[in-house]
Protein backbone atom coordinates (compact mmCIF):
# COMPACT_ATOMS: atom_id res chain seq x y z
CA UNK A 1 0.00 0.00 0.00
CA UNK A 2 3.06 2.48 0.92
CA UNK A 3 4.42 2.39 -2.40
CA UNK A 4 5.82 5.56 -3.42
CA UNK A 5 3.38 7.32 -5.60
CA UNK A 6 4.63 10.97 -5.17
CA UNK A 7 6.76 10.95 -7.91
CA UNK A 8 6.35 12.86 -11.36
CA UNK A 9 6.33 10.39 -13.43
CA UNK A 10 4.18 8.27 -11.68
CA UNK A 11 1.78 11.20 -11.06
CA UNK A 12 1.64 11.88 -15.02
CA UNK A 13 0.89 8.28 -15.78
CA UNK A 14 -1.95 8.01 -13.26
CA UNK A 15 -3.11 11.37 -14.77
CA UNK A 16 -2.67 9.97 -18.53
CA UNK A 17 -4.22 6.59 -17.90
CA UNK A 18 -6.93 8.13 -16.03
CA UNK A 19 -7.79 10.42 -18.73
CA UNK A 20 -8.19 7.44 -21.25
CA UNK A 21 -10.25 5.37 -19.69
CA UNK A 22 -12.65 8.06 -19.07
CA UNK A 23 -12.85 9.30 -22.16
CA UNK A 24 -13.30 5.69 -23.54
CA UNK A 25 -16.04 5.68 -21.16
CA UNK A 26 -17.73 8.56 -21.87
CA UNK A 27 -17.55 8.46 -25.41
CA UNK A 28 -19.03 5.10 -25.56
CA UNK A 29 -21.90 6.14 -23.86
CA UNK A 30 -22.45 8.96 -26.43
CA UNK A 31 -22.24 7.31 -29.10
CA UNK A 32 -23.86 4.13 -27.89
CA UNK A 33 -27.09 6.32 -26.73
CA UNK A 34 -26.99 8.71 -29.62
CA UNK A 35 -29.41 6.65 -31.71
CA UNK A 36 -32.19 6.45 -28.80
CA UNK A 37 -31.69 10.26 -28.35
CA UNK A 38 -32.25 11.35 -31.89
CA UNK A 39 -35.36 9.28 -31.70
CA UNK A 40 -36.72 11.21 -28.43
CA UNK A 41 -35.92 14.36 -29.89
CA UNK A 42 -37.54 14.50 -33.24
CA UNK A 43 -40.18 12.55 -31.12
CA UNK A 44 -40.63 15.36 -28.99
CA UNK A 45 -40.71 17.91 -31.82
CA UNK A 46 -43.52 16.04 -33.48
CA UNK A 47 -45.53 15.66 -30.55
CA UNK A 48 -45.23 19.12 -29.88
CA UNK A 49 -46.46 20.42 -33.54
CA UNK A 50 -49.68 17.74 -32.70
CA UNK A 51 -50.49 19.27 -29.65
CA UNK A 52 -50.45 22.38 -30.78
CA UNK A 53 -52.90 21.11 -33.85
CA UNK A 54 -54.92 19.53 -31.34
CA UNK A 55 -54.50 15.98 -32.78
CA UNK A 56 -52.84 14.61 -30.28
CA UNK A 57 -54.96 11.56 -28.25
CA UNK A 58 -53.96 11.23 -24.53
CA UNK A 59 -51.09 8.54 -23.62
CA UNK A 60 -50.49 8.24 -27.91
CA UNK A 61 -47.90 5.54 -28.43
CA UNK A 62 -44.89 6.91 -30.40
CA UNK A 63 -45.58 4.59 -33.45
CA UNK A 64 -49.66 6.60 -33.27
CA UNK A 65 -47.71 9.81 -32.90
CA UNK A 66 -45.55 9.05 -36.12
CA UNK A 67 -48.44 7.53 -37.89
CA UNK A 68 -50.61 11.13 -37.43
CA UNK A 69 -47.58 12.98 -38.10
CA UNK A 70 -47.11 11.57 -41.82
CA UNK A 71 -50.25 13.09 -42.19
CA UNK A 72 -48.28 16.51 -42.51
CA UNK A 73 -46.20 17.57 -45.69
CA UNK A 74 -42.50 19.52 -44.17
CA UNK A 75 -41.90 22.43 -46.36
CA UNK A 76 -39.21 24.87 -46.15
CA UNK A 77 -40.29 28.45 -46.40
CA UNK A 78 -38.03 31.58 -47.47
CA UNK A 79 -39.81 33.88 -45.40
CA UNK A 80 -39.09 37.29 -47.37
CA UNK A 81 -41.13 35.93 -50.59
CA UNK A 82 -43.21 33.78 -48.78
CA UNK A 83 -42.07 31.22 -51.58
CA UNK A 84 -41.39 27.33 -50.68
CA UNK A 85 -37.41 26.13 -51.16
CA UNK A 86 -36.46 22.92 -51.76
CA UNK A 87 -34.01 21.58 -48.98
CA UNK A 88 -31.26 21.34 -50.32
CA UNK A 89 -31.38 25.28 -50.79
CA UNK A 90 -30.08 25.00 -47.26
CA UNK A 91 -28.28 21.99 -47.59
CA UNK A 92 -30.09 18.77 -46.05
CA UNK A 93 -32.00 16.49 -48.03
CA UNK A 94 -34.43 15.80 -45.94
CA UNK A 95 -36.68 19.34 -44.76
CA UNK A 96 -36.76 17.74 -41.16
CA UNK A 97 -33.57 17.82 -40.50
CA UNK A 98 -33.49 21.70 -40.64
CA UNK A 99 -32.87 23.42 -37.49
CA UNK A 100 -34.25 26.96 -37.90
CA UNK A 101 -33.12 27.93 -34.58
CA UNK A 102 -30.00 27.11 -35.39
CA UNK A 103 -29.84 28.83 -38.42
CA UNK A 104 -30.88 31.91 -36.89
CA UNK A 105 -27.66 31.90 -35.05
CA UNK A 106 -25.76 31.65 -38.91
CA UNK A 107 -25.05 35.01 -40.10
CA UNK A 108 -25.14 33.71 -43.70
CA UNK A 109 -28.76 32.07 -43.40
CA UNK A 110 -30.37 34.74 -40.92
CA UNK A 111 -31.12 38.06 -41.16
CA UNK A 112 -30.67 40.89 -38.00
CA UNK A 113 -33.57 42.55 -36.98
CA UNK A 114 -33.38 46.53 -36.33
CA UNK A 115 -34.33 46.76 -32.60
CA UNK A 116 -37.26 48.96 -33.74
CA UNK A 117 -38.70 46.28 -35.44
CA UNK A 118 -37.79 43.38 -32.97
CA UNK A 119 -40.57 42.93 -30.64
CA UNK A 120 -40.53 39.22 -30.56
CA UNK A 121 -36.81 39.69 -28.89
CA UNK A 122 -34.57 37.38 -31.01
CA UNK A 123 -32.76 39.87 -32.83
CA UNK A 124 -31.75 38.05 -35.85
CA UNK A 125 -34.28 35.71 -37.55
CA UNK A 126 -33.96 33.13 -39.68
CA UNK A 127 -34.44 33.61 -43.59
CA UNK A 128 -35.85 29.96 -44.07
CA UNK A 129 -38.94 28.43 -41.72
CA UNK A 130 -39.89 25.11 -41.51
CA UNK A 131 -43.83 24.60 -41.94
CA UNK A 132 -46.20 21.69 -41.52
CA UNK A 133 -48.98 21.68 -43.67
CA UNK A 134 -51.55 19.01 -43.71
CA UNK A 135 -54.15 19.07 -46.90
CA UNK A 136 -56.72 16.89 -47.92
CA UNK A 137 -57.79 16.48 -51.62
CA UNK A 138 -55.51 19.23 -52.67
CA UNK A 139 -57.46 21.42 -50.16
CA UNK A 140 -55.31 22.88 -47.17
CA UNK A 141 -56.85 21.99 -43.97
CA UNK A 142 -54.18 22.86 -41.88
CA UNK A 143 -51.00 24.79 -41.15
CA UNK A 144 -48.24 24.73 -38.03
CA UNK A 145 -46.23 27.26 -37.49
CA UNK A 146 -43.15 27.60 -35.12
CA UNK A 147 -43.13 30.53 -33.38
CA UNK A 148 -40.35 31.96 -30.74
CA UNK A 149 -39.88 34.74 -28.73
CA UNK A 150 -38.83 36.16 -25.37
CA UNK A 151 -41.30 36.78 -22.51
CA UNK A 152 -40.07 37.87 -19.01
CA UNK A 153 -37.04 35.22 -18.34
CA UNK A 154 -36.69 33.13 -20.92
CA UNK A 155 -37.22 32.33 -24.76
CA UNK A 156 -40.61 30.56 -25.49
CA UNK A 157 -40.39 28.23 -28.08
CA UNK A 158 -44.05 27.07 -29.42
CA UNK A 159 -46.00 26.74 -32.41
CA UNK A 160 -49.48 27.64 -33.94
CA UNK A 161 -51.85 25.79 -35.50
CA UNK A 162 -53.87 27.27 -38.43
CA UNK A 163 -57.33 26.21 -40.05
CA UNK A 164 -57.57 26.20 -43.45
CA UNK A 165 -58.70 29.50 -43.44
CA UNK A 166 -55.07 30.65 -42.43
CA UNK A 167 -56.89 33.19 -40.16
CA UNK A 168 -58.68 30.94 -37.28
CA UNK A 169 -56.51 29.78 -34.51
CA UNK A 170 -56.72 26.16 -33.90
CA UNK A 171 -54.18 25.72 -31.13
CA UNK A 172 -51.39 27.26 -29.88
CA UNK A 173 -48.58 26.31 -27.36
CA UNK A 174 -45.40 26.10 -25.97
CA UNK A 175 -42.80 23.20 -25.23
CA UNK A 176 -39.79 24.99 -23.92
CA UNK A 177 -39.72 27.84 -21.87
CA UNK A 178 -38.46 28.97 -18.29
CA UNK A 179 -41.12 31.17 -17.29
CA UNK A 180 -42.07 31.48 -13.60
CA UNK A 181 -44.24 28.29 -12.42
CA UNK A 182 -47.69 29.21 -11.73
CA UNK A 183 -47.19 32.32 -12.94
CA UNK A 184 -45.86 32.80 -16.18
CA UNK A 185 -45.46 29.40 -16.41
CA UNK A 186 -49.20 29.12 -17.13
CA UNK A 187 -48.82 29.37 -20.48
CA UNK A 188 -48.91 25.85 -20.69
CA UNK A 189 -52.36 25.54 -18.82
CA UNK A 190 -54.95 23.88 -20.79
CA UNK A 191 -57.58 25.65 -19.70
CA UNK A 192 -55.51 28.82 -21.19
CA UNK A 193 -54.53 27.35 -24.38
CA UNK A 194 -58.02 26.53 -24.97
CA UNK A 195 -59.06 30.26 -25.44
CA UNK A 196 -56.76 30.37 -28.15
CA UNK A 197 -59.31 28.16 -30.10
CA UNK A 198 -60.95 29.98 -32.76
CA UNK A 199 -59.13 33.22 -32.30
CA UNK A 200 -59.07 35.05 -35.28
CA UNK A 201 -55.17 36.34 -36.39
CA UNK A 202 -56.04 39.07 -38.83
CA UNK A 203 -58.71 42.10 -39.34
CA UNK A 204 -60.69 42.89 -42.38
CA UNK A 205 -57.67 43.77 -44.50
CA UNK A 206 -55.45 40.15 -43.64
CA UNK A 207 -52.04 42.26 -43.36
CA UNK A 208 -51.48 43.06 -39.95
CA UNK A 209 -52.35 40.46 -36.93
CA UNK A 210 -54.58 42.01 -34.13
CA UNK A 211 -53.85 39.49 -31.61
CA UNK A 212 -54.51 41.37 -27.83
CA UNK A 213 -53.81 39.64 -24.19
CA UNK A 214 -56.45 41.59 -21.92
CA UNK A 215 -55.89 42.34 -18.55
CA UNK A 216 -58.98 41.40 -16.59
CA UNK A 217 -60.37 38.62 -19.46
CA UNK A 218 -62.20 39.33 -22.09
CA UNK A 219 -66.19 39.67 -21.70
CA UNK A 220 -68.67 37.81 -24.49
CA UNK A 221 -69.52 41.29 -25.66
CA UNK A 222 -66.43 43.03 -25.78
CA UNK A 223 -65.25 44.72 -29.45
CA UNK A 224 -63.08 42.74 -31.55
CA UNK A 225 -63.06 39.58 -28.92
CA UNK A 226 -62.33 36.99 -32.03
CA UNK A 227 -58.76 38.89 -31.70
CA UNK A 228 -58.79 39.03 -27.83
CA UNK A 229 -57.58 36.47 -25.11
CA UNK A 230 -57.58 36.69 -21.64
CA UNK A 231 -53.63 37.60 -20.04
CA UNK A 232 -52.00 35.46 -17.44
CA UNK A 233 -52.82 36.61 -13.74
CA UNK A 234 -49.62 38.08 -12.33
CA UNK A 235 -47.64 37.52 -15.56
CA UNK A 236 -47.88 40.62 -17.27
CA UNK A 237 -44.42 40.40 -19.33
CA UNK A 238 -45.09 36.45 -20.26
CA UNK A 239 -48.64 38.12 -21.79
CA UNK A 240 -47.05 41.04 -23.43
CA UNK A 241 -44.32 38.79 -24.46
CA UNK A 242 -46.20 36.13 -25.66
CA UNK A 243 -48.41 38.49 -27.73
CA UNK A 244 -45.91 40.35 -29.12
CA UNK A 245 -44.43 37.24 -30.72
CA UNK A 246 -47.58 35.75 -31.68
CA UNK A 247 -48.23 39.41 -33.73
CA UNK A 248 -44.58 39.14 -34.90
CA UNK A 249 -44.57 36.05 -36.57
CA UNK A 250 -48.14 36.22 -37.90
CA UNK A 251 -47.02 39.73 -39.52
CA UNK A 252 -44.96 41.17 -42.41
CA UNK A 253 -41.52 40.09 -41.36
CA UNK A 254 -42.77 36.85 -40.55
CA UNK A 255 -45.49 34.22 -42.10
CA UNK A 256 -47.81 37.32 -43.37
CA UNK A 257 -46.17 36.65 -46.78
CA UNK A 258 -46.21 33.06 -47.35
CA UNK A 259 -50.04 33.04 -45.49
CA UNK A 260 -50.97 35.66 -48.61
CA UNK A 261 -49.00 33.36 -50.82
CA UNK A 262 -51.01 30.51 -49.52
CA UNK A 263 -54.61 32.34 -49.73
CA UNK A 264 -54.22 32.89 -53.20
CA UNK A 265 -53.60 29.71 -54.41
CA UNK A 266 -50.15 28.81 -54.67
CA UNK A 267 -46.92 29.48 -52.26
CA UNK B 1 -14.31 7.04 11.08
CA UNK B 2 -13.23 3.93 13.03
CA UNK B 3 -14.77 0.50 13.06
CA UNK B 4 -18.06 1.03 11.17
CA UNK B 5 -20.43 -2.10 10.40
CA UNK B 6 -21.81 -2.18 6.33
CA UNK B 7 -25.65 -1.64 8.19
CA UNK B 8 -24.02 1.80 10.01
CA UNK B 9 -22.65 3.32 7.16
CA UNK B 10 -25.63 2.27 4.98
CA UNK B 11 -28.26 3.82 6.96
CA UNK B 12 -26.73 6.38 9.02
CA UNK B 13 -26.79 8.83 6.59
CA UNK B 14 -30.37 8.50 6.17
CA UNK B 15 -31.43 10.32 9.47
CA UNK B 16 -28.69 10.50 11.93
CA UNK B 17 -26.28 11.74 9.25
CA UNK B 18 -28.26 13.21 6.74
CA UNK B 19 -26.26 14.76 4.20
CA UNK B 20 -28.45 17.74 3.68
CA UNK B 21 -30.11 17.82 7.28
CA UNK B 22 -26.93 17.86 9.28
CA UNK B 23 -24.41 18.64 6.99
CA UNK B 24 -26.26 20.96 4.75
CA UNK B 25 -25.00 19.98 1.68
CA UNK B 26 -26.36 19.99 -1.61
CA UNK B 27 -28.72 22.53 -0.82
CA UNK B 28 -28.52 23.94 -4.27
CA UNK B 29 -30.04 21.21 -6.49
CA UNK B 30 -32.58 20.64 -3.73
CA UNK B 31 -34.07 24.03 -4.37
CA UNK B 32 -34.11 23.43 -8.18
CA UNK B 33 -35.41 19.93 -8.36
CA UNK B 34 -38.43 19.76 -5.94
CA UNK B 35 -41.16 20.93 -7.81
CA UNK B 36 -42.72 18.22 -8.63
CA UNK B 37 -42.40 14.33 -7.37
CA UNK B 38 -41.64 13.08 -10.64
CA UNK B 39 -38.84 15.11 -11.67
CA UNK B 40 -37.53 15.02 -7.63
CA UNK B 41 -37.55 10.42 -7.54
CA UNK B 42 -35.26 10.96 -11.30
CA UNK B 43 -32.58 13.04 -9.77
CA UNK B 44 -32.33 11.39 -6.84
CA UNK B 45 -31.75 7.69 -8.38
CA UNK B 46 -29.10 9.68 -10.43
CA UNK B 47 -27.57 11.27 -8.05
CA UNK B 48 -27.74 7.69 -5.93
CA UNK B 49 -25.79 5.86 -8.89
CA UNK B 50 -23.42 8.64 -8.75
CA UNK B 51 -22.33 8.64 -5.20
CA UNK B 52 -22.21 5.02 -5.22
CA UNK B 53 -20.24 3.97 -8.04
CA UNK B 54 -18.05 7.21 -7.38
CA UNK B 55 -17.44 6.29 -4.31
CA UNK B 56 -16.79 2.34 -5.72
CA UNK B 57 -14.44 3.56 -8.17
CA UNK B 58 -12.35 6.15 -5.94
CA UNK B 59 -12.04 3.45 -3.62
CA UNK B 60 -10.96 1.47 -5.83
CA UNK B 61 -7.97 3.39 -7.15
CA UNK B 62 -7.26 5.14 -3.73
CA UNK B 63 -3.95 3.35 -3.29
CA UNK B 64 -3.00 4.41 -6.64
CA UNK B 65 -3.89 8.25 -6.68
CA UNK B 66 -0.69 10.62 -6.13
CA UNK B 67 -2.01 12.71 -3.05
CA UNK B 68 -1.12 16.10 -5.40
CA UNK B 69 -3.29 15.21 -8.19
CA UNK B 70 -6.42 13.30 -6.09
CA UNK B 71 -9.17 16.15 -6.16
CA UNK B 72 -9.04 16.49 -9.68
CA UNK B 73 -9.32 12.46 -10.38
CA UNK B 74 -12.04 12.68 -8.20
CA UNK B 75 -13.84 15.26 -10.52
CA UNK B 76 -12.69 13.34 -13.52
CA UNK B 77 -14.03 10.23 -12.00
CA UNK B 78 -17.26 11.89 -10.57
CA UNK B 79 -17.61 14.03 -14.02
CA UNK B 80 -17.52 11.17 -16.56
CA UNK B 81 -20.62 9.49 -14.50
CA UNK B 82 -22.39 12.16 -14.30
CA UNK B 83 -22.21 12.20 -18.58
CA UNK B 84 -22.94 8.47 -18.45
CA UNK B 85 -26.07 9.26 -15.94
CA UNK B 86 -27.17 12.46 -18.26
CA UNK B 87 -27.01 10.26 -21.58
CA UNK B 88 -28.47 7.73 -19.86
CA UNK B 89 -31.42 9.83 -19.28
CA UNK B 90 -31.45 11.56 -22.37
CA UNK B 91 -31.86 8.22 -24.31
CA UNK B 92 -34.41 7.04 -21.68
CA UNK B 93 -36.42 9.38 -20.14
CA UNK B 94 -36.37 12.36 -22.35
CA UNK B 95 -39.33 14.20 -20.53
CA UNK B 96 -37.85 14.26 -17.30
CA UNK B 97 -34.50 14.78 -18.30
CA UNK B 98 -35.77 17.87 -20.13
CA UNK B 99 -37.32 18.91 -17.09
CA UNK B 100 -34.01 18.61 -15.05
CA UNK B 101 -32.37 19.97 -17.93
CA UNK B 102 -28.91 21.68 -16.32
CA UNK B 103 -29.24 19.98 -13.01
CA UNK B 104 -28.40 16.52 -14.06
CA UNK B 105 -24.81 17.85 -15.20
CA UNK B 106 -24.75 19.99 -12.14
CA UNK B 107 -24.61 16.64 -9.80
CA UNK B 108 -20.83 17.20 -10.62
CA UNK B 109 -20.87 20.21 -8.32
CA UNK B 110 -23.12 18.47 -5.72
CA UNK B 111 -21.33 18.88 -2.32
CA UNK B 112 -22.35 15.62 -1.73
CA UNK B 113 -20.30 13.68 -4.28
CA UNK B 114 -17.13 15.21 -3.73
CA UNK B 115 -17.45 15.17 -0.13
CA UNK B 116 -17.56 11.45 0.37
CA UNK B 117 -15.40 10.63 -2.42
CA UNK B 118 -12.98 12.85 -0.39
CA UNK B 119 -14.30 11.93 3.11
CA UNK B 120 -15.51 8.31 2.57
CA UNK B 121 -13.74 6.66 -0.40
CA UNK B 122 -10.41 7.65 0.19
CA UNK B 123 -10.00 5.60 3.23
CA UNK B 124 -12.52 2.93 3.04
CA UNK B 125 -12.46 -0.72 1.04
CA UNK B 126 -14.78 -0.34 -1.81
CA UNK B 127 -17.31 -1.96 -0.85
CA UNK B 128 -18.17 0.11 2.53
CA UNK B 129 -17.83 2.95 -0.04
CA UNK B 130 -19.87 1.49 -2.49
CA UNK B 131 -22.90 1.27 0.73
CA UNK B 132 -21.76 5.03 1.99
CA UNK B 133 -22.69 6.39 -1.39
CA UNK B 134 -26.04 4.32 -1.66
CA UNK B 135 -26.57 5.61 2.17
CA UNK B 136 -25.65 9.34 1.26
CA UNK B 137 -27.66 9.06 -1.98
CA UNK B 138 -30.15 8.23 0.04
CA UNK B 139 -30.37 10.64 2.65
CA UNK B 140 -30.02 13.32 -0.05
CA UNK B 141 -32.96 11.65 -1.46
CA UNK B 142 -35.17 11.77 1.38
CA UNK B 143 -34.96 14.91 2.43
CA UNK B 144 -35.76 15.99 -1.49
CA UNK B 145 -38.52 13.79 -1.55
CA UNK B 146 -39.62 15.49 1.58
CA UNK B 147 -39.58 18.75 -0.07
CA UNK B 148 -40.82 18.02 -3.27
CA UNK B 149 -43.98 16.07 -1.27
CA UNK B 150 -45.31 19.39 -0.14
CA UNK B 151 -43.81 21.90 -3.06
CA UNK B 152 -46.16 19.84 -5.23
CA UNK B 153 -49.24 19.37 -2.68
CA UNK B 154 -48.93 22.56 -1.95
CA UNK B 155 -47.71 24.85 -5.59
CA UNK B 156 -49.77 22.62 -7.52
CA UNK B 157 -52.12 20.99 -5.94
CA UNK B 158 -51.22 17.11 -7.02
CA UNK B 159 -48.62 14.22 -6.31
CA UNK B 160 -46.95 12.37 -9.14
CA UNK B 161 -48.87 14.94 -11.96
CA UNK B 162 -51.91 13.42 -9.91
CA UNK B 163 -54.30 16.09 -9.30
CA UNK B 164 -55.49 15.50 -5.39
CA UNK B 165 -56.64 19.39 -4.41
CA UNK B 166 -58.42 21.04 -7.74
CA UNK B 167 -57.05 24.43 -8.41
CA UNK B 168 -58.73 27.34 -8.90
CA UNK B 169 -57.40 27.85 -12.40
CA UNK B 170 -59.16 24.80 -13.18
CA UNK B 171 -62.08 25.30 -12.24
CA UNK B 172 -61.58 23.50 -8.27
CA UNK B 173 -61.66 25.39 -5.13
CA UNK B 174 -57.83 25.15 -4.33
CA UNK B 175 -56.20 28.28 -3.82
CA UNK B 176 -52.36 27.13 -5.26
CA UNK B 177 -49.74 28.62 -3.16
CA UNK B 178 -47.62 30.16 -5.52
CA UNK B 179 -44.67 30.45 -3.51
CA UNK B 180 -43.98 26.92 -2.99
CA UNK B 181 -43.16 26.78 -6.84
CA UNK B 182 -40.15 29.14 -6.22
CA UNK B 183 -36.94 28.26 -5.04
CA UNK B 184 -37.02 30.18 -1.74
CA UNK B 185 -39.78 27.87 -0.50
CA UNK B 186 -37.22 25.07 -0.59
CA UNK B 187 -35.36 27.04 2.20
CA UNK B 188 -38.59 27.00 4.57
CA UNK B 189 -39.16 23.56 3.85
CA UNK B 190 -35.24 22.17 4.39
CA UNK B 191 -35.30 24.52 7.88
CA UNK B 192 -38.44 23.33 9.03
CA UNK B 193 -37.18 19.57 8.61
CA UNK B 194 -33.77 20.21 9.89
CA UNK B 195 -35.68 21.73 13.01
CA UNK B 196 -38.22 18.28 12.83
CA UNK B 197 -34.92 15.93 12.50
CA UNK B 198 -33.32 18.12 15.59
CA UNK B 199 -36.14 18.00 18.10
CA UNK B 200 -36.24 14.21 17.69
CA UNK B 201 -32.35 13.78 17.56
CA UNK B 202 -31.04 16.27 20.06
CA UNK B 203 -27.25 14.93 19.38
CA UNK B 204 -27.36 16.71 16.02
CA UNK B 205 -27.80 19.77 17.60
CA UNK B 206 -23.91 21.54 16.74
CA UNK B 207 -22.47 22.07 20.00
CA UNK B 208 -18.90 21.45 18.97
CA UNK B 209 -19.41 23.90 17.23
CA UNK B 210 -20.20 26.46 20.22
CA UNK B 211 -17.30 25.86 22.32
CA UNK B 212 -16.21 28.90 21.53
CA UNK B 213 -19.09 30.51 24.12
CA UNK B 214 -16.49 29.72 27.02
CA UNK B 215 -14.98 32.95 25.55
CA UNK B 216 -18.14 34.87 26.71
CA UNK B 217 -16.62 34.69 30.32
CA UNK B 218 -16.09 37.41 30.68
CA UNK B 219 -12.28 37.17 29.22
CA UNK B 220 -12.48 40.15 27.18
CA UNK B 221 -13.97 43.25 29.05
Amino acid sequence: MAKPKETVSRTLFVALVLSIVFSVVVSTAAVVLRPAQIKNQNLDIKTNILAAAGMLSNGASADEIESVFSQFDVRLVDLDTGDYVEPSFVDVNDPMKYDMYKAASDPKMSTKIPSSEDKAGIKRRPNIAKVYTLSENGEMKRVVLPIHGYGLWSTLYGFVSLEGDLNTIEGLGFYAHAETPGLGGEVDNPRWKSQWVGKELYGEDKTEPQIRLMKGGVSANAADKEHKVDALSGATLTSRGVEHLVNYWMGDRGYAPFLKKLREGEA
Amino acid sequence: MSEMTAKQVLFEPIFSNNPIGLQILGICSALAVTTSMNVTIVMCLSVIAVTAFSNLAVSLVRTQIPGSIRIIVQMTIIASLVIVVDQILKAYAYEISKQLSVFVGLIITNCIVMGRAEGFAMKNGPWLSFLDGVGNGMGYSIMLLFVAFFRELLGAGSLFGVTLLTPVNEGGWYITNGLLLLPPSAFFIIGLAIWGLRAWMPEQVEEEDFKMSRHTHKEAF
